[in-house]
Parts: C-alpha cells; sequence; structure tokens
C-alpha cells in the first residue's frame, strides 16, 4: 500500500490532473505538492496523491554516473 | 518506462555488483544493512538483490510495511466497526487478509458486512457525501508517505461539512523504530538503506541526528534494482572510510528537507503519539493521532470502540521478522500452514510484507 508509482501528467485542471504510466491513466490531486507543476512533468502518485515531482536532471546525471562508476572497462 | 527502465538495467546491475565484491574484499568482519522500507524488501526479492552480494554484506528487512506493523488490537477496532449495518467501512485493498483476533475483513464481508475497497481516501469522502444517511469510516494505516493523504481527505470532509466521515487512525511515523533497532546490539546494524517515499514528505535531513548519534551511515535509496545495488555500494563506501553520514541516492525524488506542504497538512491534523508496533511493543512519540479540533472525524471519539485485549497467533513469528532477528524461511508456519491465500500474521499478507515476498518471489 505504500507504493508510489512515476507517472506522466498528460492534463490538468485545477489540482486534479490526469497521470499516465504504462498507457493506464488515473486521477490525482496535487494539492500536496508545493511545486507547481505542468503537464508532461512526471510525479511519484501514492494513493491518489501526486507526492513528489520527479526530477528529469537528477535521474540523468543518476544513471549517467552508475554508468561511469561502473562502466564495462573498468571491471576487467 | 521513463524512471524505470534504465534502472532495471541487467548488465548496469551486474557490473555494481562486481564492483561491490571488490570493495567487500576489504571489510574486516561482515556487515548487516537494513532496508527499511516494504517496497525495498519487495524489489530486493524479486530482483535476488540478494544473490548479487557478497557474504560479508548482509540486508536485513525492517519494519516497513504499514499493514505488517498494524497491531491485532486495531484490526479488532476496524472489525467492531463492521458490526452497526449504518457504517460502511472503507480501506486500502491490502488490509482486507490481516487477520484480527478472530477474524478478518475479508470474513465479515463475505457475511454481509459493508466493506469498500478504495484506491484513493478522496474517495472514501465520495462514498460519505453520496450516502448521508450512511457512516463512512476510512481505516488510515500508513506512514508519512500515506499519513498526510488521510489528513488530506479530513480537510476534504470537513469543507464538505460532511458529518459522516471519520477516520480511524494508526498512522506511524519511521524514525523511532529506526533508533531503537540501531540501539539493539543484537542485530548489530552497520546502515540504513533509509526509505524512499516516506523521505519525499520528511526529507533526508530527518535522519542526521540519527546518523550523528550512533555513527551510523544512512542513504536514502530508491526502489530499482540500480537504485539499490547504488545504496548497498554508497553505505559500503562509508563503511570503508569509517564515516556516518546522510546521503540521497534516490536524488529525483528526494530533498533534505522534504514536501514542506505536505507536512504542513500532516501536522495540521495530526500530533505525535504513542503507538503500538507490531513485533516492537509501544513506541513512545512514533504515532500520529487526529488533533482534537478535528475529534469529530475521529473514530475513536466518535464511536465507542472498547474491544477484548487481542489474541496473538502464538506461532507466528511476525514480530522477530520484523525486526529483522528472523527470515521467514525460519518461521515453521512459512508456505506451510502459511501462505498469501491464508496468512497466519500480516506479513504474509502485504505484497510488501517480508513473508509475503520470500513467498513470491523466493530467495
Ligand atoms: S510466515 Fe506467516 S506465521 Fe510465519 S512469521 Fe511470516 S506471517 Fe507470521
Amino acid at each position: 500500500m505504500c507504493l508510489g508509482v512515476p507517472m506522466k501528467i498528460v492534463s490538468k485542471d485545477g489540482d486534479t490532473v490526469i497521470a499516465e504510466v504504462d498507457g493506464v491513466q488515473k486521477e490525482a490531486s496535487v494539492m500536496l505538492l508545493g511545486e507547481e507543476v505542468t503537464v508532461g512533468d512526471y510525479v511519484i502518485v501514492h494513493a491518489g496523491f501526486a507526492i513528489s515531482r520527479l526530477d528529469e536532471e537528477y535521474a540523468e546525471e543518476t544513471i549517467r554516473l552508475m554508468r561511469e562508476v561502473f562502466s564495462e572497462e573498468d571491471m576487467a | 518506462m521513463k524512471f524505470q527502465d534504465e534502472f532495471r538495467d541487467r548488465a548496469l546491475v551486474q557490473n555494481m555488483s562486481v564492483n561491490i565484491h571488490r570493495m567487500a574484499k576489504r571489510l574486516t568482519a561482515p556487515v548487516n544493512f537494513m532496508e527499511v522500507c516494504g517496497t525495498h524488501t519487495m524489489s530486493i526479492y524479486q530482483y535476488g538483490i540478494r544473490s548479487l552480494l557478497p557474504e560479508n554484506v548482509r540486508l536485513v528487512s525492517g519494519p516497513g510495511c504499514p499493514v505488517c506493523v498494524t497491531p491485532i488490537g486495531y484490526v479488532d477496532k476496524a472489525l467492531a466497526c463492521t458490526n452497526d449495518p449504518v457504517n460502511i467501512v472503507a480501506t486500502f485493498g491490502d488490509m482486507l487478509r490481516v487477520p484480527g483476533s478472530h477474524s478478518s475483513l475479508m470474513e465479515k464481508r463475505a457475511g454481509g458486512a459493508d466493506i469498500r475497497i478504495v484506491y484513493s481516501p478522496l474517495d472514501a469522502v465520495s462514498l460519505a457525501k453520496n450516502n448521508p444517511e450512511r457512516r463512512v469510516i476510512f481505516l488510515g494505516v500508513g506512514f508519512e508517505t500515506t499519513a498526510p493523504t488521510i489528513a488530506a481527505s479530513i480537510i476534504e470532509a470537513a469543507r464538505l461539512q460532511l458529518k459522516n466521515y471519520c477516520v480511524l487512525a494508526s498512522h506511524k511515523t519511521m524514525p523511532v523504530p529506526m533508533e531503537i533497532l540501531t540501539a539493539d546490539p543484537e542485530l548489530n546494524l552497520k546502515g540504513y538503506l533509509c526509505p524512499a517515499h516516506v523521505s519525499t514528505i520528511i526529507g533526508a535531513a530527518t535522519y542526521k541526528p540519527l546518523s550523528e548519534k550512533y555513527h551510523i551511515p544512512c542513504v536514502v535509496t530508491g526502489f530499482e534494482p540500480a537504485d539499490v545495488m547504488q545504496g548497498v555500494e554508497m553505505l559500503l563506501a562509508q563503511t570503508l572510510r569509517g564515516e556516518s553520514r546522510v546521503e540521497i541516492q534516490y536524488s529525483r525524488a528526494v530533498s533534505w528537507e522534504g514536501n514542506s506542504k505536505a507536512l504542513a497538512i500532516l501536522h495540521q491534523l495530526f500530533e505525535p503519539c504513542d503507538a503500538v508496533w507490531r513485533g516492537l511493543g509501544v513506541l513512545p512519540g512514533s504515532g500520529l493521532a487526529i488533533r482534537a479540533e478535528y475529534a469529530e472525524f475521529d473514530a475513536e471519539r466518535v464511536l465507542n470502540l472498547d474491544v477484548p485485549d487481542a489474541v496473538e497467533n502464538p506461532a507466528c513469528l511476525c514480530g522477530e521478522v520484523l525486526k529483522g532477528k528472523l527470515t521467514p524461511f525460519e518461521c515453521p508456519l512459512f508456505s506451510t500452514i502459511c501462505t498469501p491465500e491464508s496468512p497466519v500474521g500480516a506479513c504474509m499478507v502485504s505484497s510488501e510484507g517480508t513473508c509475503a515476498a520470500a513467498y513470491k518471489y523466493g530467495r
């Protein structure tokens, strides 16, 4: 039940957004989010509420660092 | 799917495993790291993370499944709510099979009780709005991730001036049990994979006093396999350097200060209270009680819910599993008498429960 799913906002009407993951759409409230979100943003949805915005730059940075630190050549 | 696929890359995870093995050779003694969240536990079983780690780096599962730590006495109260036909009990799905002293919500429902599964607490508010002649009681369980969503539902019910919505609250907060487990010499914990989504709300800075007081490394870690592996690697790196800091691996979702708006709503509705944790007992200040200003939405105050003392199944070792002291495989009932279809203990019910994860994915 603690499950939080990363979903992409596809439409927004006031405090309510429609978010999508793997083709499934769900309504979610953004009233608990401290920052503005817009269509195209990714959020973590938990129990019908967006609880956090996912930062694309940080996500890419994390992956880039992982790949760099754990690259094939390094592993030989 | 973006934000998932990249973090499930097999080759990457394999490389991380090789690196962790290499680092672990420098350890002078085996280390125990605790993964606090039930979702971590699930992911660790699902992706076979333990098999990717060297023998001297052990992961132990913590008390991070909200359904599992909910005491039987609470389930008994929820069951008592179903006796009055005016009541609709609304709940998240995974509370349904949790055994109370003598029954479960599932059995009550089969017997005709009006129990509805909702996805969002706001759905429970809609139920109350659409059924003015009934009373809707929402089962409020969960950690800091869920508590703000329940708080929001009460605020919404107040805005709609509903008189027939209340919450049977049993929310818990994570830092207190972590401190208790850290201080337990038997567990000998050397690091934490701190909860991911709880931390989106409370912020990574919350773990600083813990890491400083007990000199224990804490890494707020995401749920995908590459996240968990990187979290382990960061804990190991700190251990080898003799450090004990709080770090954020899951930076794409978690900040140092957390979600201030969600926290404000949480504190508007709830105040700290003592709470009973399955397996851990009463932990001072580890629960969240509805504030007196919102008493009319508090099922404990609105209803008379005195129930007899809870009856535990003495054979169930959930308590020890929740403390990380036993693995499900060490419980004699595991997968013989206790299965997800007929669970003996709560750890076998929720998909995030350690026993359920172990059952589904094996070692
Ligand atoms: S296997 Fe079942 S009985 Fe044993 S500890 Fe887990 S939930 Fe309890």
